[in-house]
């Protein structure tokens, strides 16, 4: 993968997959401390502590269609390459939190690519899910807790064109503001 | 912070959707579902589900839902797109570039040809 959001979206769908009902993706990118961070915290089925201690492990998914999972492993090759680790932590029954971190201006660090399109997505796709997207540069933030829109639209789906429209500006000029003003 | 910055806005934009849909219940809904699993993410999904809804808003569709799915296990067969017309059968998918994906919106969807050369036999 060449973007930090198509893993954002890749390690999402995970928490979609454990059933959770509230997604939070936060990605920060700290200018002073050279760090670019990302989280994604859900309340899913959890996995125990064996499952967490092997899921990193390319050899081991909860897929049922194919035996490798390659999704974390990568991430956290990803990361480690760049100064930088991945954690996951878990409790089966409460949810599963998992944190990456890179040395931000590391050569090797991936781009961070289209985060606007990558939350436009996850929100569409999944309109029972609640998300909250939080990303902020140095000072300068962006934040959506998509419930608010969610209720508001009750009854109309999201991938309606005007609905879409919103949607996407809403994303698009929020994001590019956020990285113009940093 | 940015945030939703006017709930009045959002309100009048419901209101104008639910005008549209009333005009287009008669034409039966239609499915997209985009495979998002680890596979189809890195053969290019997000880009297709983008294409699809690119073309929703563009050409201005009301009525059609997209979702995602995860693998389902063809994933040399990614991006793959799932298409469900109405009470037709489901019509599945492969290599679905933005640019099949927008064939697909407006030949199988917009005008009930399937676009042959990409789908996967059941």
């Amino acid at each position: 993968m060449r973007e930090l959001a198509l893993h954002l979206l890749d390690i999402a769908e995970n928490s979609v997959a454990a059933q959770a009902s509230v997604i939070r993706i936060e990605v920060e990118e700290d200018i002073i401390n050279d760090r670019l961070s990302m989280k994604i915290i859900d309340n899913g089925k959890g996995m125990d502590e064996e499952m967490v201690r092997k899921v990193t492990d390319p050899f081991v998914t909860s897929r049922t269609t194919r035996k490798v999972g390659l999704g974390i492993p990568l991430l956290k090759e990803a990361a480690e390459t760049c100064n930088g680790s991945l954690v996951i932590e878990s409790q089966v029954g409460s949810g599963t939190t998992l944190s990456v971190d890179f040395q931000r201006s590391h050569i090797d660090r991936m781009p961070l690519g289209d985060l606007a399109t990558t939350f436009l997505n996850l929100m569409i796709a999944h309109p029972t899910i609640q998300f909250i997207f939080h990303y902020k540069v140095g000072i300068e933030e962006f934040f959506l807790d998509d419930s608010t829109i969610k209720k508001e639209l009750e009854g109309v789906p999201l991938s309606e064109p005007v609905i879409l429209n919103f949607l996407r500006n809403l994303f698009e000029t929020g994001i590019a503001g956020v990285q113009s003003a940093a | 912070m940015t945030t939703v910055k006017s709930l009045e806005d959002l309100k009048k934009l419901r209101e104008l959707a639910l005008e549209k849909r009333k005009v287009k219940t008669a034409e039966g809904k239609a499915q997209v579902t985009v495979a998002m699993g680890t596979c189809g993410i890195a053969a290019g999904a997000r880009e297709t589900m983008k294409a699809v809804l690119d073309v929703i808003e563009k050409n201005n569709i009301s009525g059609i839902i997209v979702s995602q799915t995860g693998c389902i296990g063809l994933c040399e067969r990614e991006p793959i797109v799932q298409v469900t017309v109405g009470e037709e059968p489901k019509v599945t998918y492969g290599k679905v570039t933005p640019e099949i994906a927008r064939r697909i919106m407006t030949e199988h969807i917009g005008e009930g040809k399937i676009v042959k050369e990409n789908v996967i036999p059941a």
